[in-house]
């Protein structure tokens, strides 16, 4: 009975927590301040915390419906500001997914050449020192001016706060590689691209995952605030037009979900992770 | 027999010294190697050994002098002369048939993959890894790990083997077991090898020469050291061989002593380029005694 393993016992753990504090959510919310009486054409107008006394806080209960009406209607378009919550997310996925790749693909060969040349190392050095440290939302209204498309700037501040993690970790990784494996590779007479595909990048692979890992992570954190900004579509625009239309119940739905898919992002990076690792 | 098929012609090698400057590790270094020769290489740390071995392996370039082989001069690493390296330097994320089939695939490009496989289980097979194809390198014991090193040096069919200390990470008994496999293995294929050791004993069961090198820095050449011993030995024989303890006292001697002596009592005759070469012998036995002394008696 008490031998069981560690992770059932942290699951129970995790459920009793999960429901002392939907106990105390509910109990927090559930009490009425008192009511006064006014005219019924006024009561109307102020909603019901001022009529009945109920918390203007949703309760536990509300949320857990609210997740079930999105859950059978996630895809329902009813114009631009009535989407179901699934769309909306698919349009963030989808501007993080093109963002993160053109990362990918400008980050991966950079690091490799900033890891390979000690020259171009000191070289970028200073533009990636200054560059890293900003905040790709300050990136938003150069983005808007040049670009001039609301959904193509977001997919630009995913790209610029994508790249520096996958740049870094990727230029640490190449620099890193055990100076031995080098030497077998030249010692077999392997030709600089194959060497780089046969031994760098094998021996850097954790580490630019790891960067990789990091980057899907401000990518996600990132996209929320973003489309909060340029508004239209995604799951940010849906928590701000929830906010406008005063519907805590959705803002609380839609922080559950953004929590969820960024768990799973990272756990994809975390299992790419593992398939990459190599035990010495 | 070709008698220089690697010749070492005054080569140095200075390195930047922190603060400015630059210290000289190995000044004027000339040795030769003929084919199918076992050449060890012994001196402190600090004398250049493994720079003398990178250096013939291209992976290091001398600031003079030039190291020449079958009448070429080294110019960069070759598949002509292949590398033990002391810390085996597999690839961990390849196994055991994949770090050799590595180099098999580099050394003979149009191969598939089916001819290199073959090809290379028959090298990790000579080393006595059968069945062990498939495993990572870290599932395998330190011995294990050199032997697929050694399995992937021979297996490219070099021309020269280097080995810089293949064997001093690992313990007494592996060591000794590598060590009768090696020297199989060169003798049946004639291999010519350089090797880089600091042990004495290890050095006298497998070389033909010894080359010493005093301590650095400005390391040179002090003697060449001919082998007494017949080139059959047996490990557990050679200790009784009348020679056995003249070479082996001789190594010790130059270890503990004239190492770090001979610098500055440099005999009168010494020349860089032909370094002495010295044989030790057993004593002759004991003479009878003669009729001088019995008288003297």
């Amino acid at each position: 009975m008490w031998s069981r393993s560690i992770g059932v016992k942290a699951g129970i753990v995790s459920i009793a927590i999960l429901l002392v504090l939907g106990l105390a959510w509910h109990l927090a919310v559930a009490g009425r301040s008192p009511t006064q009486t006014m005219d019924p054409e006024y009561a109307k107008l102020m909603g019901q915390t001022a009529t009945q006394g109920k918390s203007a806080m949703p309760g536990p209960i509300d949320v857990l419906a609210t997740i079930w009406k999105h859950v059978n209607a996630p895809f329902y378009d009813r114009g631009p500001n009535d989407k179901g919550i699934g769309i909306q997310l698919a349009y963030s996925i989808g501007r993080v997914a093109i963002g993160y790749l053109a990362a990918i693909v400008v980050a991966l060969p950079l690091g490799f050449l900033i890891g390979m040349s000690p020259l171009m190392n000191r070289a970028l050095d200073p533009f990636i020192q200054v560059m890293k440290p900003v905040s790709p939302l300050a990136w938003m209204p150069l983005a808007l001016y040049t670009i001039k498309d609301a959904s193509l700037s977001s997919i630009f501040v995913i790209f610029i706060c994508s790249v520096w993690p996958m740049l870094i970790n990727t230029a640490f990784g190449v620099m890193s590689v055990r100076k031995e494996w080098i030497n077998v590779a030249r010692t077999l007479e392997v030709d600089t691209l194959r060497r780089a595909f046969t031994v760098i990048l094998p021996a850097a692979a954790p580490t630019i995952v790891t960067g990789m890992r990091i980057s899907i992570g401000i990518a996600w954190l990132v996209i929320v605030a973003a489309e909060m900004l340029v508004g239209g579509t995604g799951i940010g625009y849906f928590v701000w037009n929830e906010w406008n239309n005063l519907s805590i119940t959705n803002v609380i739905t839609s922080i559950l979900v953004i929590g969820l898919v960024g768990m799973l992002l990272d756990q994809a990076l975390a299992y790419l992770g593992r398939a990459v690792s190599f035990p010495e | 027999m070709e008698k220089r098929f690697i010749s070492v012609e005054g080569i140095s090698r200075r390195f930047e010294a922190p603060g400015g400057g630059s210290t000289t590790v190995f000044e004027d270094v000339w040795f030769r190697i003929a084919k199918g020769e076992f050449v060890c290489m012994i001196g402190h740390s600090g004398c250049g050994k493994t720079t003398v071995l990178n250096i013939l392996a291209g992976l290091d370039l001398p600031d003079q002098g030039t190291a020449i082989v079958d009448g070429k001069a080294i110019e960069g690493p070759s598949l002509d002369r292949a590398v033990i390296f002391q810390s085996h330097a597999l690839l961990p994320w390849r196994t055991v048939l994949g770090n050799v089939a590595y180099a098999v695939s580099s050394r003979w490009r149009g191969w598939g993959k089916a001819k290199i496989d073959a090809h290379a289980t028959r090298f990790i097979e000579k080393v006595g890894l059968k069945g062990a194809d498939a495993k990572r390198p870290a599932q395998l014991s330190g011995g294990m790990k050199q032997r697929v090193g050694i399995a992937r040096a021979l297996s490219i069919e070099p021309k020269i083997l280097l080995m810089d200390e293949p064997f001093s990470a690992l313990d007494a008994l592996t060591r000794g077991t590598l060590q009768d496999e090696v020297r199989r293995i060169c003798l049946e294929t004639g291999q010519t090898v350089f090797m880089i050791t600091h042990d004495v004993d290890e050095a006298i069961y497998l070389a033909d020469k010894i080359i010493l090198m005093t301590n650095g820095p400005e390391a040179m050449v002090a003697e060449i050291v001919e082998n007494p011993l017949p080139k059959e030995r047996d490990r557990n024989q050679i200790h009784r061989h009348p020679s056995f303890y003249a070479i082996r006292n001789h190594l010790i001697d130059f270890l503990i002593t004239r190492s770090k002596t001979f610098k500055d009592e440099i005999p009168a005759d010494y020349d860089r380029r032909q370094p002495p070469v010295v044989r030790p012998q057993a004593h002759p036995p004991p003479v009878p005694p003669t009729e001088a002394g019995r008288k003297a008696a």
